[in-house]
């Protein structure tokens, strides 16, 4: 596969959402209500379809770059992958991944690429939905027990040394002003910046990448061109 | 009628899987019938980029206006201009309503059967992609919405 300059930018959007999609999908049978249940399966619905439509802007056979590429062939940030924890881990990512992933998508909105600013159009619309949704249950679990708050906190301090590479092309400034205003009305805070992961545009994921893709494309390897 | 007339007509009329009492035209999701190579071409626009359906829309365009008697057609997704709730036609949003489902508006939505507009949101995220839920505080029936994107 030749990885021009314009596939590559498509396939970290992409891959960022295929792969935090699939994460959230995996509660599917697992949330805490039948209302969070929907909630998390809209969810990933909405994230694997805006990898669909970036996959096809390629221009390159989308099943193929799901299903038949290895790890290191991916270009997603390392926070999309990490299993997903419990609740409030998996609502921190959300929050922390939903608002740069929509401030890369009103850069998006802008640019001259062919295919980009329609479907920015439409992702924008989608992300508002998932940011506020995680906001409102941040806030929830960060301002409710002593327990959902020390879970809380305990995810966003894990996380935080994975925002480093998620802010890479877009302005952390206002990223980190969005972030800060959720975190107070949660009584949360995140940790000073330090020493941040990186490695995943460039193909050097965790070990958990591995084994997500080992469920999430067995079938069509198993069975190469199989149709239902 | 000719051809192309022919296969607007019979696109027009496919009912939404998941909405079965819109048709692709109420919900403004048909673009543009024409014939392009000696070929229909039928150009439709998602709803939203996950949408479930648009594959079956695309299946049951397609053999709708083959059944019509059109010999030969396509169907293309385009994203550009991006659909909006907009694009649902005033007949489309009284069929809505009329079912059950308040259609998109900015704000609070008004409770289908008792047109209250002192209803609470139960969930952003509903049954389909397109829908959040709700519950009117009138009289306290649970209702669907059509979301209202970016508003």
């Amino acid at each position: 596969m030749q990885e021009t300059p314009r596939i590559r930018m498509l396939l970290g959007l992409a891959d960022d959402a295929l792969i935090h999609g699939h994460r959230l999908s995996e509660w599917t049978g697992h949330a805490p209500t039948l209302e969070e249940e929907l909630a998390l399966a809209n969810i990933a619905l909405d994230l694997i379809g805006q990898a669909r439509a970036l996959y096809q802007a390629t221009g390159l056979p989308e099943d193929d770059l799901a299903y038949l590429r290895d790890p290191h062939q991916f270009r997603n940030v390392l926070i999309a992958e990490l299993p997903n924890g419990d609740f409030a881990f998996t609502i921190a990512r959300l929050l922390l991944v939903a608002t740069a992933a929509d401030l890369a998508w009103r850069d998006a909105a802008t640019s001259d690429d062919s295919d980009l600013p329609a479907i920015a159009a439409m992702a924008r619309n989608e992300i508002a939905y998932h940011i506020r949704h995680a906001a409102d249950w941040l806030i929830r679990l960060g301002d409710g027990t002593e327990e959902s708050h020390r879970r809380s906190q305990n995810a966003l301090d894990a996380l935080w040394p994975y925002t480093g590479e998620l802010t890479v092309g877009i302005d952390r400034s206002a990223w980190l002003g969005a972030i800060e205003a959720v975190l107070e009305r949660a009584t949360l805070t995140h940790p000073a910046d330090g020493w941040m992961q990186g490695g995943g545009r460039d193909g050097r994921h965790t070990e958990h990448l591995g084994h997500l893709l080992a469920e999430m494309q067995i079938l069509p390897r198993s069975h190469p061109g199989a149709t239902w | 009628m000719n051809v192309v007339a022919r296969a607007r007509a019979a696109a027009a009329a496919v009912e939404d899987p998941e909405i079965p009492v819109l048709t692709v035209e109420d919900l403004g999701i048909l673009r543009d019938v024409a014939l392009r190579d000696g070929v229909v071409e039928i150009v439709v626009a998602p709803t939203f980029l996950g949408c479930p359906a648009t594959r079956t829309i695309a299946d049951d365009i397609r053999a709708a206006v083959v059944a019509a008697g059109v010999r030969e057609c396509r169907v293309r997704t385009t994203l550009s201009p991006p659909w909006t709730p907009d694009s649902i036609t005033p007949e489309g949003r009284r069929k809505l309503l009329e079912y059950g489902i308040a259609p998109p508006s900015p704000g609070t939505p008004a409770c289908p059967q008792c047109g209250s507009r002192n209803t609470e949101t139960v969930s952003p995220f509903g049954s389909t992609l397109c829908k959040s839920l709700h519950r009117c505080l009138s009289c306290r029936e649970p209702f669907d919405a059509f979301k209202c994107a970016g508003r």
